[in-house]
């Protein structure tokens, strides 16, 4: 296929392409641009960190997992152009030289392209910023001090980029759900790339040939947050980071899992509905949505259906989707927040939950009168607490409830042991995460990342 | 002056712009192949047959290779030339290399090297510590073993005895930067390497074994690294030994990265260790001995682990005068990957070891840890005892012996002296002269607020349940020199142009830590010039010979002094010339500020350069230095094996939720000798740095193998080393206002490996905190993830 986009100001048409050539290889290995590294080829790392610029503004992104054909009418920066004309170092850049955030200087573009893309936005929660850039040898320190010190500098006109104008799309990057809906219907066999922070690994480590790909990124009118008195209505193709934003009111806690969901550059990339459709039993948003009530709505051609979320997922490995068959939204009602999302890792950010605990209860003068709650990382899928559920419902909110209901963890769950988590911390935490659900109900400190000194 | 100046690392503009040059980012000719080794998917078994037809046939390969097709030497061990490059027909881990495939990409080569067709005759893996002092699986005959007094009496007499085993896990180096080798043949048999190494003598010297040549045809050449930690000393190996045997065969230039997965299955990392420990205590926190047992788990070849548990035993009394020790040390032998060199090289083990003991050995007898701690401290620094080592009788050393690699060994045996009188000694007969802890504990535990945030975390925990918080102090006092005492020596060749710019070579290779810069600022302060005047280049075994490995925090020591005499040489050279052109004494010739005054008269830098060069005086030199004062017996573990020690302590609070586990640095203080600093600012870098990666390696690092010996957590998904937000939330560094009472380069102090120790405090403090949760001491396995933290809490609540 053939595709246009900016690199560094200065327009690049490629015709041709190979569909999962990713644009790290690309600049490195076509481009001679070898300012970004490969760290680690799979996202984690940020060492391949460029920014893009589309009509949401500038992201960072990681390279490694960004294949060519995404970036059809963006503008890319690497570290090559984080400079001016003239050599002028970029704020961050003198920063980062006078304050002493680089050593051996192999993550240093990384994190220079996630500091442009943050400064160009004026984001200052630095940690937060930069959780998806790994430095092995600063201990961070300087690299934060070098991010705080360029805050107040403004951004170099030359990092302001626009997207590109182009002429009409290569085929399999689809312009609306309605043009995805026919090409895939014609296509059941494709591969539907919609970030490729899942997909991308297929291609980098599994060193698969995925033919034919259909990329979702086009389809603008899956990327809508709809907010009604009713619903909460999430386009497939809504990435994590918008997502995030839209529950910050709603559902903090959600919000807040977010949050440590991977990293800048993936939340950037990752979208819900893949998060869903790739029916990992160790995604975190399945849980949280099956607690808020969730229906997902599919397609296939012109037929349209919806489901309650935890029914599609089947089995491990096997999803309630058909060929041709397409996730287009997931919707939950509007209703009091009473979610709280628990998500526990061995590194508090961008790292994969061991258990991810989604709690839903609610409760009228003392009785809980409702319970929904979820887990991601107990089962071969995201599932349902029902024994859990059921040992609450119609009881009173009290402590002795919480331990009543305690031993129904193990009627409804049987984790396995794996290099995350042992089976017996897998199911005692989760009883742990009732627990702590019903103590910050009584307004006691159980947040770890709240305390200080 | 420009030493002690706090300036940045000379490449930082580069590095921010994306200019600095690693390894992969070298332009090479048109036609340059691409490396990968297909690996062996079983721990343990013989080769019965293996069908290679489909990774020859696939897209791009241009020639697969077996060890029956390398012409010469199959070896890239360090040591004793038990690992070869590609499998003799046995394998011994999963992710062995077991052939080679040459392709025209990176990835054509990855994409064939998993079509190759082996069928194994599987053997049991001997995969824990179990199944090796089962099967008496180890290296050398037996354990080692080094001791002082009667250790086993002074336990029995004592009025406390505290007795615990607990396991060490070990940890990935995780160098943003893989693996890489790239290796251009040259005319005739000649072979230039670009090689991403800690030691290019040592890949100079498996390269020219592998390809049958004397080392003068091969020139090894380490522009920078992109983060080495120790993995880079013998890891290297394969991958350059690879790409030579390959450009020779093929005539083309040869390249080879490894994935991440691929560096992380098949190199070796820090070695985990089981410890076993008994002391005895006296009423008032006096250590009346201790005994402890290191099982250290080497994997499956001997690579640099005896060095490493030797130096294990030689930190088991860290800071503290122990007056009866034996530390026994079993060295075994498992399928896994072959542990290697990790900052610190198996002091930060040693010293968790008498660490864990004194936290234990605290609780037990509720005094607070640090005054326990300070009770046991050598006594202070004194004067200098001066003596000279003897001369050692040397004996044949073997020709195919990599004598400047760590896995050498020592030729000839060194005479070893009666322990000295006074009784201020280590375990191993060194007198302590320069203990420094005295003073810094006492500043530290000042700025650091101790004793009221300690005060403060006790209120805290009586009115958490859920979150308690921590707080624990830990001292470092680690051994600065090689143990294999002849590779204590260092060279540099610096020429001087005609107009004033220098040119600096050094043994010494960059790996992030500044030991150029640091170089650098000796050179320029050693001629009086402006640094930019000094132009600072890759190392070359082309241009200094016979290096040592750049470890052992040894960098700037070694190169600085070398580079020191280099530089003296032609500065004595030149005042002696405008000496005698002025008719004046060559001692009252000044270089300083960019000038060379001779009486009245004033050069500038490159006018007096220039004048020498028409005065036909020679502005190039090398330059050499040797460690005064060590000598060392490791079978005997008798010595001064250090020349000196450096010194550093740190405070950290912590806090842990105990319904999951999670915990967090809060805060952390340290305060750290690097003598009289060459340069502050990087020193500060290595503070921070090494504190977070050992903190790292005691709480979220954690590599997990499967019972076939497989290893599980092969990629940054999830092996998890330290983010942005896990180094502490208030982080205060300073370094301690001192000099090295050794005659070092400027008195400063090595400081690579010391503070990674640092970290030891992080993982005293979750102990400390967990302790909060009951009425037993916690007793905690690292890495203490939150799991291990969970199960603390749950073994000192009597639960599960």
């Amino acid at each position: 296929m053939n595709i246009t986009f900016l690199l560094n100001g200065e327009t690049v048409e490629l015709a041709d392409v190979d569909p999962t050539a990713t644009l790290l290889d690309w600049l490195r290995e076509d481009r001679g641009l070898t300012g970004t590294k490969e760290g680690c080829s799979e996202g984690d790392c940020g060492a391949c960190t460029v920014m893009v610029t589309d009509t949401d503004g500038a992201k960072a992104l990681n390279s490694c997992i960004l294949f060519l054909p995404q970036l059809h009418g963006k503008a890319v920066r690497t570290v090559e152009g984080a400079s001016g004309p003239n050599n002028e170092p970029h704020p961050v850049q003198q920063a980062m030289v006078d304050l002493h955030g680089s050593q051996c200087g192999f993550c240093t573009p990384g994190f220079v392209m996630s500091m442009v893309a943050s400064h160009a936005n004026g984001a200052t929660d630095h940690d937060t910023q930069l959780a998806g850039n790994l430095c092995r040898c600063t201990g961070y320190a300087p690299i934060i001090r070098a991010a705080e010190a360029a805050e107040a500098q403004p951004v170099p006109v030359w990092v302001k980029d626009e997207p590109v104008a182009t002429s009409a799309a290569p085929t399999m990057l689809p312009g609306s759900s309605d043009e995805l809906a026919a090409l895939y219907a014609n296509h059941p066999d494709a591969t539907l790339v919609a970030g490729a922070t899942d997909v991308g690994l297929w291609v980098t480590k599994q060193l698969r040939d995925l033919t034919p790909v259909i990329f979702l990124n086009r389809c603008e009118d899956l990327k809508k947050v709809t907010i009604t008195e009713d619903e909460i209505r999430f386009g497939a193709m809504v990435d994590m980071n918008r997502m995030g934003e839209a529950l910050a009111d709603m559902h903090p806690s959600y919000a807040e899992m977010i949050r440590r969901y991977s990293s800048v550059q993936i939340r950037h990339a990752a979208t819900v509905g893949g998060n869903i459709a790739n029916g990992s039993p160790i995604g975190d948003n399945p849980p949280a949505l099956i607690a808020l009530g969730a229906t997902l709505h599919l397609r296939h051609g012109d037929e349209r259906r919806s489901i309650p979320l935890e029914n599609f997922f089947i089995d491990y490995g096997k999803q309630d989707r058909g060929p041709g068959e397409f996730l287009e939204a997931v919707s939950f009602p509007r209703q009091p927040d009473r979610l709280k999302c628990y998500k526990l890792s061995k590194r508090f950010d961008q790292d994969i939950s061991a258990v991810c605990g989604c709690f839903n209860i609610t409760i009228t003068e003392g009785t809980v009168t409702d319970a929904r709650i979820a887990f991601g990382g107990m089962a071969g899928i995201p599932k349902r607490a029902s024994n859990v559920e059921a040992a609450l419902i119609g009881q009173p909110w009290t402590p002795q409830t919480i331990q009543a209901a305690l031993p129904a963890f193990g009627t409804d769950y049987a984790p396995l042991t794996d290099m995350r988590a042992s089976a017996t911390y897998r199911l005692e935490t989760a009883k742990a995460m009732l627990e702590r659900y019903f103590l910050e109900d009584q307004g006691e400190v159980t947040n770890v990342l709240e305390v200080s000194v | 002056m420009s030493v002690t100046k706090a300036l940045p690392h000379d490449a930082a503009p580069l590095h921010v712009s994306g200019v600095a040059r690693y390894v992969d980012d070298i332009p090479t000719p048109k036609g340059t192949l691409h490396l990968a080794f297909g690996l062996s998917p079983i721990a343990k078994g013989r080769i019965t047959a293996m069908d290679l037809s489909a990774v020859e046939a696939a897209d791009g390969v241009v020639m697969v290779m077996t060890a029956s097709d390398l012409p010469f030497a199959n070896d890239v061990s360090p040591s004793i030339h038990d690992e070869p490059l590609l499998s003799d027909g046995t394998v011994h881990y999963i992710g062995q290399p077991v052939f080679l495939v040459v392709a025209t990409s990176h990835s054509a080569a990855r994409k064939a090297a998993r079509l190759g067709k082996i069928d194994y005759d599987k053997e049991t893996p001997i995969l824990t510590i179990e199944d090796a002092l089962a099967a008496d699986s180890r290296f050398e005959d037996g354990p080692r073993i080094y001791a002082k007094g009667d250790t086993d009496a002074a336990i029995a007499g004592a009025a406390h005895v505290i007795e615990g085993s607990f396991e060490l896990g070990g940890q990935e180096h995780f160098y943003l930067e893989g693996q890489a080798a790239l290796a251009v043949p040259n005319e005739g048999a000649d072979m230039l390497v670009h090689s991403s190494t800690q030691h290019p003598t040592e890949i100079q010297h498996k390269v020219a074994d592998a390809l049958g040549v004397p080392m003068n045809a091969v020139r090894v050449e380490t522009r920078r690294m992109g983060g080495g930690f120790g993995g880079k000393e013998s890891q290297g190996n394969a991958l350059a030994v690879a790409c030579a045997v390959a450009a020779r065969a093929t005539g083309k230039t040869c390249k080879m990265r490894y994935d991440r997965d691929d560096d992380m299955i098949i190199t070796g990392k820090r070695h985990a260790f089981r410890i076993a420990y008994k002391a005895g205590f006296d009423e008032n926190g006096h250590i009346q001995g201790v005994s402890f047992h290191h099982y250290a788990i080497c994997g499956w070849a001997q690579d640099l682990s005896l060095p490493v548990a030797d130096r294990a035993m030689l930190h088991s009394d860290n800071a503290y005068l122990l007056p009866n020790a034996r530390i026994e040390s079993h060295r075994l032998k498992t399928n896994t990957q072959s542990a290697t060199a990790y900052r610190g090289f198996g002091g930060p083990q040693g010293m968790v070891g008498i660490e864990r003991v004194m936290d234990h050995a605290a609780y037990e007898l509720g005094l607070d840890p640090v005054e326990l701690r300070r009770r046991n401290y050598y006594e202070p620094a004194h004067a200098v005892t001066e003596h000279a080592p003897a001369e050692k009788p040397m004996g044949h050393p073997d020709p195919h012996e990599d004598l400047t690699s760590r896995g050498a060994v020592e030729i000839g045996n060194a005479p070893v002296r009666p322990l000295p009188a006074g009784g201020n000694t280590t375990p191993y007969g060194m007198e302590v002269s320069d203990f420094e802890l005295h003073g810094m504990t006492e500043a530290l535990l000042k700025s650091s607020d101790y004793a009221a945030r300690k005060a403060a975390i006790q209120k805290w925990n009586a009115a958490n349940r859920v979150i308690k918080k921590g707080i624990a102090f830990s001292p470092v006092k680690f051994g600065i020199s090689f143990t294999l005492t002849h590779l204590n020596q260092a060279g540099a060749l610096v020429h001087v142009y005609q107009d004033g710019s220098v040119h600096l070579n050094h043994g010494g290779t960059e790996m992030g830590q500044g030991l150029f810069q640091k170089v650098a600022q000796v050179a320029a302060s050693r001629f009086g010039i402006p640094l930019e005047m000094v132009k600072i280049t890759a190392t070359d075994t082309a241009k200094v010979p016979n290096t040592s490995a750049t470890a052992a925090s040894s960098g700037s020591d070694l190169n600085g002094m070398a580079v020191k005499a280099a530089c003296d040489t032609i500065r004595d050279r030149m005042a002696e010339y405008l000496a005698e052109r002025h008719q004046a004494d060559p001692s009252t010739v000044i270089f300083s500020e960019g000038t060379v005054s001779v009486g009245e008269e004033r050069y500038t830098f490159a006018e007096a350069a220039a004048l020498a060069y028409q005065g036909r005086i020679s502005l190039s030199a090398t330059g050499f230095y040797k460690t005064p004062k060590i000598e060392w017996d490791r079978i005997k573990g008798r010595g001064r094996p250090f020349f000196y020690f450096a010194y550093g302590a740190a405070v950290t609070e912590v806090a842990v939720d105990t319904l999951t586990g999670e915990n967090r640095i809060l805060r952390t203080d340290i305060l750290h000798d690097a003598g009289a600093s060459l340069n502050p600012a990087l020193d500060i870098g290595q503070v921070e740095g090494g504190y977070v990666q050992g903190a790292g390696w005691l709480t979220t690092e954690e590599l997990v193998w499967d019972d076939t010996g497989n290893l599980r957590t092969h990629a940054p998904s999830t092996y998890k080393i330290p983010a942005c937000s896990d180094r502490p939330d208030v982080f205060n560094v300073a370094l301690w206002e001192g000099e090295n009472r050794e005659n070092t380069i400027y008195r400063s102090k090595a400081v690579g490996e010391p503070p990674f120790m640092l970290g030891i405090s992080a993982w005293l403090a979750l102990s400390d905190a967990v302790a909060a949760c009951g009425d037993s001491y916690p007793a905690l396995n690292a890495p203490a993830t939150a799991e291990e933290i969970w199960h603390g809490v749950q073994r000192i609540k009597g639960g599960i």
